[in-house]
């Protein structure tokens, strides 16, 4: 097939993973495991839908998307850092919640289980193959954006001091409580876009559209060892593989199901550090006393 | 001794009745949102679930494979492991139940065909279980990411099979099993009629009992909660906590995979795509809420499936999808409550103990 063709929806794909990426492995640099990707996706699909619906403006959706994923966000971080809940049992709670959430309110809203009606999008003509969308650019940025902002600012410098060495980093006058609470705020608000994406990209929301990507994303992180530049290669390379996986449909060359895998099976690899230890953040997870 | 188990019998009960709490005021604003009168949506919970035997049947049902993913997720956290895999665990069993049940003759008597099927549905969810143990025994992966990656991998796996050699054309299932059936409820007692409630349910409290008597009266068991507590502690005092967590995970995922025969030999005699539908995931939810005590599990898997059948209920009046909703909500509540109670109830004891 064409390289272009290939390049093109590659990167598009990788999109809504690179958001969802991004939010993961700043959350996690602070400390904060971050299984809700999924749902932080799901509620700013949803958001994003019915606040372009009702204003018939994709930036209000836009915002609107992102103040979903800012709620869920916030339930997480209050749920971890003030309560000491369990990271990985809240991860799992805020899934289900967002799945449900969702559905209620597709149904209050449109009375439909499965979809909105038609919403407006930020893609214009045909010609651009979706590249006129100022979101698909700014998901390409979101990992340079990153990596500026935790290696190369003062607020970067205490989240990954705070994910490393929660105990040092108080001692030396860091508010760790509130680092965590921003990071966590901040990476709901990045992986909603994610799926604000996904639902402007296809002009509608479904019922668990993002069916699954939250936890590709959870690979991404892991793959990519916490790195953001790393990790958005972990996205690409998903994406690359979701890719072919759609070109090959129909030629019985191998089966979908097995490309589906690569994700997983390479995270598994990793993590048994047969080619070089994925080590996570020290205080990763530990907020619980 | 009686003030000892009054203390945890309040550090157990109070996380959830907190949480229920909040989750009626949500599931009021909920049943409100849809202009209905949430007294009104609350009886027709119940009486579609405690107050006739179909329901009820249903509810049973459900519990089943609840109490048995609950159980399979409370054996890894006595053991300090966190099993996020019972989904697939769950699927696996199930999948190699109905293989078992396919490839024995079709005429031998139960008794030797059910036995084998359960066997099969156990070393199925064992070996699933097997992966994320040996992975952290020998390279320290954490459980928890390898379970949820796993989980994608086995389904996938699982789906391609069927789809593509085993299913009966046109469907997403294997074809009935004619040996290894186990009886429904309703052929013992009429007024179950229709409902999927079946013996499995005696093999979920047996193996309720059998986890209690492990984890509480055994030495296997004191060795596993010994290294769940302190897993350094427990290796100074000459355990071997690599075996441990390893049997634990083996366990812990042969019990899910055991869920497997609620559906596969109980209910449908096929296994079928995606049949699991997030049973592994509530197992968290049970264990959580049970406290990771067998009996607490057994009574948290009849609650999220009192709730889970009641959505079918109030359907006519508020989406089903409201139970999902209050789940999420009791997991939430609970998760933040315990840690919470558990220090206010020390506080509040401290005077006494000086």
């Amino acid at each position: 097939m064409n390289p272009v063709d290939f390049i093109t929806q590659t990167l598009r794909i990788a999109v809504p993973y690179l958001f969802a990426t991004a939010g993961g492995v700043l959350a996690e640099r602070a400390g904060i495991i971050s299984l809700t990707l999924e749902g932080f996706m799901l509620s700013g699909a949803f958001s994003a839908t019915l606040g372009t619906y009702y204003s018939g403006s994709p930036w209000i959706g836009l915002l609107c998307g992102v103040l979903g994923g800012l709620v869920f966000g916030l339930i997480h971080s209050v749920a971890t850092i003030r309560y000491r809940a369990d990271q990985v049992v809240v991860g799992i709670a805020i899934n289900l919640l967002a799945i449900g959430a969702t559905r209620f309110f597709l149904q209050l809203a449109f009375e439909s289980s499965s979809n909105s009606p038609r919403i407006e999008g930020f893609a214009a003509s045909a010609s651009a193959r979706g590249f006129d969308n100022p979101l698909l650019w700014v998901g390409l940025l979101s990992a340079p954006i990153l990596a500026f902002f935790l290696y190369k600012t003062p607020f970067g410098l205490r989240v990954r001091a705070v994910g490393e060495h929660p105990g040092a980093a108080e001692s030396v006058g860091v508010n760790v409580t509130r680092i965590r609470y921003i990071a966590v705020a901040v990476s709901g608000m990045v992986a909603a876009l994610g799926g604000v994406f996904l639902a402007l990209d296809q002009h509608q929301f479904t019922d668990q559209m993002t069916a699954g990507r939250g936890f590709i994303a959870v690979a991404a992180v892991i793959f990519g060892r916490w790195d953001p530049a790393r990790a958005a290669l972990a996205c690409l390379l998903f994406a690359a593989a979701e890719t072919l996986q759609i070109q090959l449909q129909g030629t019985q060359l191998i089966a979908s199901q097995f490309i589906s895998m690569i994700p997983y099976l390479l995270t598994i690899i990793a993590l048994a550090g047969v080619v070089g230890r994925a080590v996570p953040p020290a205080a990763l997870g530990k907020t619980g006393d | 001794m009686t003030t000892g188990l009054r203390e945890k019998l309040e550090e157990a009960l109070f996380p959830p009745v907190v949480a229920l709490l909040i989750a009626l005021v949500c599931g009021d604003l909920l049943i409100l949102s849809y202009g209905q009168s949430p007294a009104m949506v609350y009886r027709l919970l119940l009486e579609g679930t405690w107050g006739n035997a179909y329901g009820f049947g249903q509810v049973l049902y459900k519990a089943t494979t609840l109490t048995f993913t609950g159980l399979a997720v409370s054996m890894g956290i006595r053991a300090g492991l966190f099993n996020v895999g019972a989904e697939s665990q769950l699927a696996a069993g199930g999948f190699l139940a109905a293989m078992a049940g396919l490839a024995v003759s079709p005429g031998m008597p139960g008794i030797l065909a059910i036995p084998i099927c359960m066997v099969a549905a156990a070393v199925g969810g064992g070996i699933v279980g097997a992966i994320p143990g040996f992975l952290k025994v020998k390279f320290g992966a954490h459980e928890v990411i390898v379970t949820i990656m796993l989980n994608f991998v086995v389904l996938a796996l699982l789906n391609w099979a069927i789809a593509t050699h085993l299913n009966v054309p046109e469907t997403l299932h294997t074809t009935e099993i004619s040996s290894g059936r186990l009886p429904r409820v309703e052929s013992f007692i009429g007024a179950f009629h229709g409902s999927a409630a079946n013996l499995t349910l005696i093999v979920a409290l047996l193996v309720a009992v059998a986890v209690w008597f492990y984890l509480f009266r055994s030495r296997q068991g004191y060795e596993l909660r010994a290294v769940g507590l302190q897993p350094d502690a427990a290796e100074y005092g000459g355990i071997r906590v690599g075996k441990i967590w390893f049997r634990a995970m083996v366990l812990s995922g042969a019990i899910a995979g055991l869920g497997g025969i609620n559906y596969v030999l109980g209910y449908k005699y096929y296994y079928e795509e995606g049949f699991a539908g997030g049973s592994g995931f509530l197992g968290i939810a049970v264990a959580l809420v049970g406290r990771n005590h067998p009996l607490g599990v057994v009574l948290a898997a009849l609650f999220f499936a009192t709730l889970s059948q009641g959505g079918l209920a109030i359907h006519a009046f508020v989406p089903k999808q409201m139970v999902e909703v209050l789940q999420g909500v009791v997991i939430l509540a609970v998760a933040m409550s315990v840690p919470e109670v558990r220090r206010a109830l020390r506080q509040a004891r401290r005077p006494a103990a000086a």
